[in-house]
């Protein structure tokens, strides 16, 4: 066993054991899953739109993705505030080994979340493509990676909790409605569109339409090519702060 | 007694910005000693230690810590020592064992030798029953033995102690205390600790330092300086030395959050 296991191994059975967690984080997919689905979807089919579960369903796995892998990212002020990140600081391994434990750690449990949707989708009625499944997985980890690295790279920086409304209010949830996760990202007006076409979660939502349903906006190339770079860039981002916390 | 120092510091300053938290410092800790660091509220002794143990970066001075410099060899520095936190460090979500395990993997102890010395130590430290509870469950004393088990499982030359009795009864006070001077003559470890409670530095370390206001006011065996002060106990002296008024250590954004998360679960 080596440091970087020992590290991703405690994230998940951090996950696993706390229950409330575990379920809490399934309200809230279930319940865009659901009242969107049920409520837009005839709407969406008289305009010509398809089946909106179909269309929604990815867009939902990537919420549930870009909500869990956030949040752990933001455990390590969990983790400061409670002493256990002094016992990871004083210990012979390097700070980035221990970032990448850590984040390797988010990112399992959230494609894990993304899985548990996916399934969630499947039972109220989502078709998708079995073949599909695979290169699904590999975009739901590049999502997963991108926001714990963030959410690293954010945690390093706060002292405390005070903060973290703020940034689910002025980063988490402007990730999330402007993404196309929600609509589609054929005719909208211009600005919003550049603003969509930066961000990542965009080409995350738009690889899990193309690999799952077979419906895409921007290209899996591009989509594959944004997220391996958005990702890379975070992961240094986010080692570069971890290493200069001091406490 | 410099020669044999196994911890040596000198004129060390650390500020936090117009903050002078430690104000040209110097002081030996002998190899196999006892030593007591002790001082008011906010007189520097945490941030000492933090400098001491590579969580914090000096602002001018020498410090080596078994002949390694923790700013340029912080890991052979870490490799050396084990620590015992002011504040609780262990993951409460794990079992005791596993977060010895997590301390073993961290240091690089082969599976065979963990296992043994995992073993060796919650049964010297009387856990080795509830190995396998989540630390969630623990009082404060079985957390802070758990926690000694812990600093003590990669066989450190140093082992530091901040404030390692700190909320406990007397009862449980001499049992870790029993423990540590123990290690002390069996294993020869040095004991480096901070308390507030002055009869333990006496009845334990062989070497004092007191540190006021970021500054080291005396230092000595407790005899020496209870003689100086012209005081029957160390605490006199200590109160002597350090003057009456009461310190208030400034309350940060953390405790404030730690207070709250301890209601939200007791509720």
């Amino acid at each position: 066993m080596n440091a970087i296991y020992i590290l991703w191994l405690r994230q998940i059975k951090r996950y696993f054991r706390s229950k409330s967690r575990l379920l809490g984080s399934l309200g809230q997919p279930l319940l865009f899953l659901l009242a969107l689905s049920f409520g837009f979807g005839p709407i969406f089919q008289k305009a010509g739109g398809g089946n909106y579960l179909e269309f929604l369903a990815p867009g939902i796995i990537a919420m549930g993705i870009l909500f869990t892998a956030l949040f752990s990212g933001i455990e390590i002020i969990w983790d400061k505030q409670f002493g256990f990140l002094k016992e990871t600081l004083v210990a012979p391994v390097t700070r980035i080994k221990i970032m990448i434990g850590r984040t390797l750690g988010g990112a399992t449990i959230a494609m894990i979340q993304g899985i548990i949707v996916l399934i969630i989708a499947s039972l109220i009625g989502f078709k998708f493509s079995i073949a599909g499944i695979i290169p699904s997985l590999a975009f739901m980890f590049l999502i997963a990676l991108i926001f714990t690295a963030l959410g690293t790279a954010i945690a390093s920086m706060l002292e405390d909790m005070q903060g973290f409304q703020f940034i689910m209010n002025f980063l988490v949830m402007p990730i999330f409605f402007l993404s196309g996760a929600l609509f589609p990202l054929g005719d909208l007006p211009e600005s919003l569109s550049v603003i969509i076409a930066a961000n990542p979660l965009s080409y995350g939502v738009d690889g899990l339409r193309r690999t799952l349903v077979n419906a895409a906006h921007f290209g899996i190339g591009l989509d594959f090519a944004v997220l391996i770079g958005t990702s890379a860039a975070l992961l240094l981002i986010g080692g570069y702060l971890f290493s200069k916390i001091e406490i | 007694m410099r020669e044999n120092a196994i911890i040596k510091v000198s004129n060390l300053v650390k500020n936090f910005g117009e903050l002078q938290a430690v104000r040209g410092i110097s002081f030996g800790v002998e190899h196999g000693s006892i030593f007591a660091f002790l001082g008011p509220n906010g007189a520097g002794k945490t941030t000492t230690i933090k400098i001491l143990t590579t969580l914090l970066k000096p602002t001018s001075g020498e410090i080596s810590v078994n002949g390694f410099n923790p700013l340029t060899e912080q890991n052979e520095v870490r490799r050396s020592f084990g620590i015992v936190f002011q504040d609780p460090s262990l993951d409460d979500e794990l079992t005791a064992y596993e977060n010895m395990e997590f301390h073993a993997v961290l240091y690089n102890i082969q599976a065979k030798l963990r296992k043994s010395r995992i073993e060796e130590l919650l049964k010297f430290t009387e856990l080795w029953e509830r190995r396998n509870d989540i630390v969630k469950n623990f009082s404060g004393g079985m957390r802070r033995r758990l926690e000694i088990a812990r600093g003590l499982l990669h066989h450190p030359k140093i082992l530091f102690l901040d404030e390692p009795t700190l909320g406990l009864d007397p009862q449980t006070r001499n049992h870790i205390w029993e423990y540590i001077r123990n290690l002390n003559t069996k294993e020869g470890i040095t004991v480096f600790f901070t308390t507030h409670y002055i009869a333990e530095a006496e009845q334990s370390a062989g070497k004092v330092a007191i540190i006021d206001h970021g500054q080291i006011v005396e230092s000595g065996t407790p005899e020496e300086i209870k003689q100086k002060a012209g005081s029957k106990s160390l605490e006199e002296a200590f109160i002597a030395l350090t003057g009456k008024e009461i310190r208030e250590e400034r309350v940060g954004t953390k405790e404030v959050f730690r207070r709250s998360h301890q209601m939200w679960r007791r509720g």
